[in-house]
Parts: structure tokens; C-alpha cells; sequence
């Protein structure tokens, strides 16, 4: 129980004495989430609604593909775009590996699957009605999308979110990808390994501990943005 | 619209945010673990990155990756600790100006009851003999990192393979391998740095060390620039001069963790 203890003790001291390689961290992890989750909405939301509504050839296989893709592990994605990425893959005249570019490339490839699936599911609940009214009323066909994709914007959110909790905590791609550099590329999970692999296991724990506070808050901040009416 | 607008915003500051303002840029080191979690890089590389004005970027993986990294162009420079692979790495013509930095020693742990009696052993190898005659356990780092490599070269001086339950791969850091070893109260092999790091966090003791036989070299490689032109060869020979001035081997000789020393400096103070 000490250690428990211990470990929340030191999550409080070091983000109250502005310990900086902690602030780092975090900091590195949160806007490499957010970026990685915003390349995968990009991509994530046009692909889902296209799955969902679309008819065409092949649109079973892809539906089939999307699922799977959802179970590939981080560090199987991690060590896949390590290939594209390192100085002998396809993409290594970028010098991109060990940066949190590559980071957020890794990451977006783990979320974009996320997003799409969630965003297909959530479509596939929309009452038909809606996108009909809409093309009845004579819109082209990504107005319709937009109609729709209002109709559903809280479970877009929803999907996002989801996305962004997945990259939030995940370690593989970026112990991979960003070479856990201090000050760099280092976030907050891959201190986590590199506190338990030192045997610190009371900072590790602290910095699970923040990672949960800033997970919630997030989730907290979406709540209250999308105000109470549509958080039913 | 807007969110598009966002998503670039944000990708604009966060890009700009973790990259230092100096025009210098990054060099990229990848050494062992036993170097970046014993503390002893964030003791000393600030004062090269403030002299030389750029970023040293340190990655910490095992030996044998981090040749491999060497190998496939991904950094500028490695320090490293195993002197076969070391050369092959040079005589392939991947690095250049291998340059000896700081020595310390192997030691095998074990339960403080060590119940294979291991002082009294006469080397390394008839250390380890007895380790397979008490059937251990023994766990092995099984990474291909310098520590693993040093371990199977020994099992081989002393004339057993390592197989059956008692013998543990771990395939993990120095660290890991440590509390594993303790957990599980068997033997294993650790430089001395990474273990006077950990010493309270295992139940484990010293039961045989030998400084001579069990000497543990620390190099520092350049990646060859003429086989990967982006290859930063011209910083990387500056980081190499520097590990080897007075000023850095002093701040090395001068690190300690829990009041002991961990790396000797390799150029004798004059």
C-alpha cells in the first residue's frame, strides 16, 4: 500500500514543483495526441461515412479491412511505418525517424482506423430519413454528408474522443517511432516504461496517475463544450 | 472550415514547440542503456550541446541495436560497449573513428545467500560453470545487447550451453533483468554502473567480480558520412573530440550515483 501511497504523493510534488522533465511529458503527449487525432479525424470521418452510406464495389471487403485494422497492435503499426520511416525505407530521405513527426504519423495511422469504424457505426444508426429529406431538397451529395454528420454530432464527437484515448495511451508506436528522447519525444507513457524499466515504480505511478487526470479532463472539457441538452 | 483551421493551428505550434530556437539542430546518439539510465548522459551532454550549439538526441537501446542503427543510417554517432561487434561495424566501413571513452566492469549478481558459494571461483568462466551446476536460474538480458553478448561468450569460455528452465531470457533492459533476477532470486550478468543505480531496488549482492577479466569498454563511433551523406559526420567528430578533452572526461570521472563512482574515464589524468 506504501507504494501506492507514495506514488500519489509524488504525482502531486512533482506537478506542483513544475518538475520539468514531467511538464515535458505531458506536454509532448498531449499535443502529439491532438495531432494525431486531428489527422485522424481528417481522414477518419469521410472514410467511415463512405463505408457506411457508400455503394460500391468492394465496400464489404473495406468494411471487413476497417474492423481488422482496429485490432493491430501499437507496435505492429509501429514497426511498420519504423520501415517506411527508417534511412533504408521508402521514406528515409525525410529523417524523420526519432522525431515527434513521426510520432504523430504512427499514431494517426493507430487512431485513423478508430475513427472511420465509429463514424460507419454511428452512421449506419442514422434514421435514413434524414439524408433522403436532405437529397429531396435538392443537396449535392457532401452537403447531405454535412446534414447528416450534424444529425450526429455528438457520436462524432464521441468517435473522435475515442480516437484521441487510444493514441493518448498507447506506447508502442511511440517508443518506436520517437526513440524516447528527453525533451523531444519522450511523453508520458514512454516515461512510464522507462521508470518501470529503472525500477522507479512510485514515479511511474505517479505518471499513470496523470495521465488518468488529463484523460478525464479532456472528457470533462467535451462534456461541458457540448453543452448539457446534447450530452444526454 | 473552422476546424480545419484548428487542426492546422495546432499542428503549426506544436511542430514549432519541441525544437530548440538554436539554429543547430539535432544530433542523433544511440547508446545503451546502461549509459542513458544510469543517469550519466544528462550529467554531461548539456555542456557539449551549450558549446556546440546543437541538440544531442539520445536514444537508448541494447549494443546490438544500436549498431544496427549505425548501420542503417538512422543516427549520426553510437556509444557502445561490445568490442567484436565494434569492429566489425568499423571494418564494414559503416563507422569511423572508433574512439575509446570510459571503462568499467561487468559483475554477476546474485541472492545474497549465493548458493553456488561464487567468490572463491577462480574466472568468470568457472563462475558460471557453477551457476549451471546449481541450476541457477540464471536470467539472461537475450536482447543481442553488449551485456548479452559479454554473457554468451562466457558461457562458451566455460564450456556449457545455457539451456533448460533455470535459464531465464528475459529480453529486456539491464534494468528489468535486475528486479527479474532479484524477484525470482537468481544469478545474472550486469555492468557495475547499472546495478550501483539499482542497488536497492533488487535483493540481490555482488557474488563475483573480477575488474581485469570482466573489463567493460565504453566506444564512440562516428557513422561513416560517405556511405549515408546526411549523416551529421562534422558534429559527430566534434562530440567524439569532446568526450575525450579533459573537461569531459573529468565531469565522467566526477559522476556518481549513491556516492560511487560508475564509469572510469578512459585518458588518464595528466
Amino acid at each position: 500500500m506504501d507504494f501506492l501511497a507514495e506514488g500519489a504523493a509524488q504525482a502531486l510534488r512533482l506537478l506542483a514543483g513544475g518538475n520539468r522533465e514531467v511538464w515535458a511529458a505531458v506536454w509532448i503527449s498531449v499535443w502529439v495526441a491532438f495531432a494525431s487525432t486531428c489527422v485522424a479525424a481528417v481522414v477518419g470521418l469521410p472514410v467511415g461515412y463512405a463505408v457506411s452510406v457508400g455503394r460500391f464495389r468492394g465496400r464489404r471487403a473495406a468494411l471487413v479491412a476497417l474492423n481488422a485494422l482496429l485490432g493491430v497492435p501499437s507496435v505492429g503499426i509501429g514497426l511498420l511505418v519504423y520501415s517506411f520511416l527508417s534511412r533504408r525505407g521508402p521514406f528515409g530521405s525525410w529523417g524523420m525517424l526519432f522525431t515527434p513527426a513521426a510520432m504523430v504519423i504512427g499514431q494517426a495511422v493507430l487512431a485513423a482506423p478508430v475513427v472511420a469504424a465509429l463514424t460507419r457505426a454511428a452512421f449506419a444508426g442514422l434514421d435514413p430519413r434524414a439524408r433522403q429529406t436532405a437529397v429531396s431538397l435538392g443537396a449535392g451529395p457532401v452537403r447531405v454528408a454535412l446534414t447528416a454528420a450534424r444529425e450526429l454530432g455528438p457520436a462524432l464527437t464521441a468517435a473522435v474522443m475515442a480516437a484521441f484515448g487510444r493514441v493518448f495511451g498507447e506506447v508502442g508506436i511511440s517508443l518506436m517511432l520517437g526513440g524516447n528522447i528527453l525533451f523531444y519525444t519522450r511523453n508520458i507513457t514512454t516515461s512510464i516504461a522507462l521508470e518501470t524499466a529503472k525500477g522507479e515504480f512510485a514515479l511511474g505511478l505517479a505518471l499513470g496517475g496523470i495521465l488518468l487526470v488529463i484523460s478525464f479532463a479532456v472528457s470533462l472539457a467535451v462534456h461541458v463544450m457540448r453543452g448539457p441538452e446534447e450530452s444526454r | 472550415m473552422r476546424r480545419l483551421a484548428l487542426v492546422l493551428a495546432a499542428l503549426s505550434v506544436g511542430w514549432a514547440a519541441p525544437v530548440p530556437a538554436a539554429g543547430g539542430g539535432h544530433l542523433r546518439l544511440a547508446t545503451t542503456t546502461s549509459v542513458e539510465n544510469s543517469g550519466l548522459c544528462a550529467a554531461i551532454l548539456p555542456v557539449f550541446e551549450r558549446r556546440a550549439g546543437l541538440k544531442v538526441d539520445v536514444i537508448a537501446v541494447g549494443t546490438g541495436q544500436a549498431i544496427k542503427l549505425g548501420e542503417s543510417g538512422d543516427v549520426d554517432v553510437i556509444l557502445v560497449h561490445d568490442p567484436a561487434l565494434e569492429e566489425a561495424f568499423v571494418r564494414s566501413g559503416a563507422g569511423i573513428r572508433r574512439t575509446l571513452v570510459m571503462v568499467n566492469d561487468f559483475v554477476i549478481l546474485g541472492p545474497a545467500a549465493d548458493p553456488a558459494s561464487m567468490p572463491s571461483c577462480a574466472s568468470p568462466a568457472d563462475a558460471f560453470r557453477r551457476i549451471a551446476a546449481a541450476g541457477g536460474p540464471f536470467v539472461s538480458r537475450g536482447d543481442g545487447s553488449g551485456t548479452h553478448l559479454r554473457e554468451k561468450s562466457l558461457w562458451k569460455e566455460a564450456g556449457t550451453a545455457p539451456t533448460g528452465a533455470w535459464y531465464i531470457e528475459a529480453g529486456q533492459g539491464m534494468g528489468p533483468v535486475i528486479l527479474m533476477a532479484g524477484e525470482k532470486r537468481a544469478y545474472t550478468l550486469t555492468d557495475r554502473g547499472t546495478w550501483l543505480a539499482m542497488q536497492d531496488k533488487a535483493n540481490l549482492a555482488v557474488v563475483y567480480e573480477n575488474p581485469e577479466a570482466l573489463r567493460n569498454e565504453y566506444h564512440v563511433i562516428a557513422v561513416n558520412s560517405a556511405r549515408w551523406p546526411h549523416v551529421r559526420l562534422r558534429e559527430a567528430l566534434a562530440l567524439i573530440r569532446w568526450l575525450v578533452s579533459r573537461e569531459a572526461q573529468d565531469l565522467i570521472g566526477r559522476y556518481q550515483k549513491g556516492g560511487v563512482q560508475l564509469f572510469k574515464p578512459a585518458v588518464p589524468a595528466r
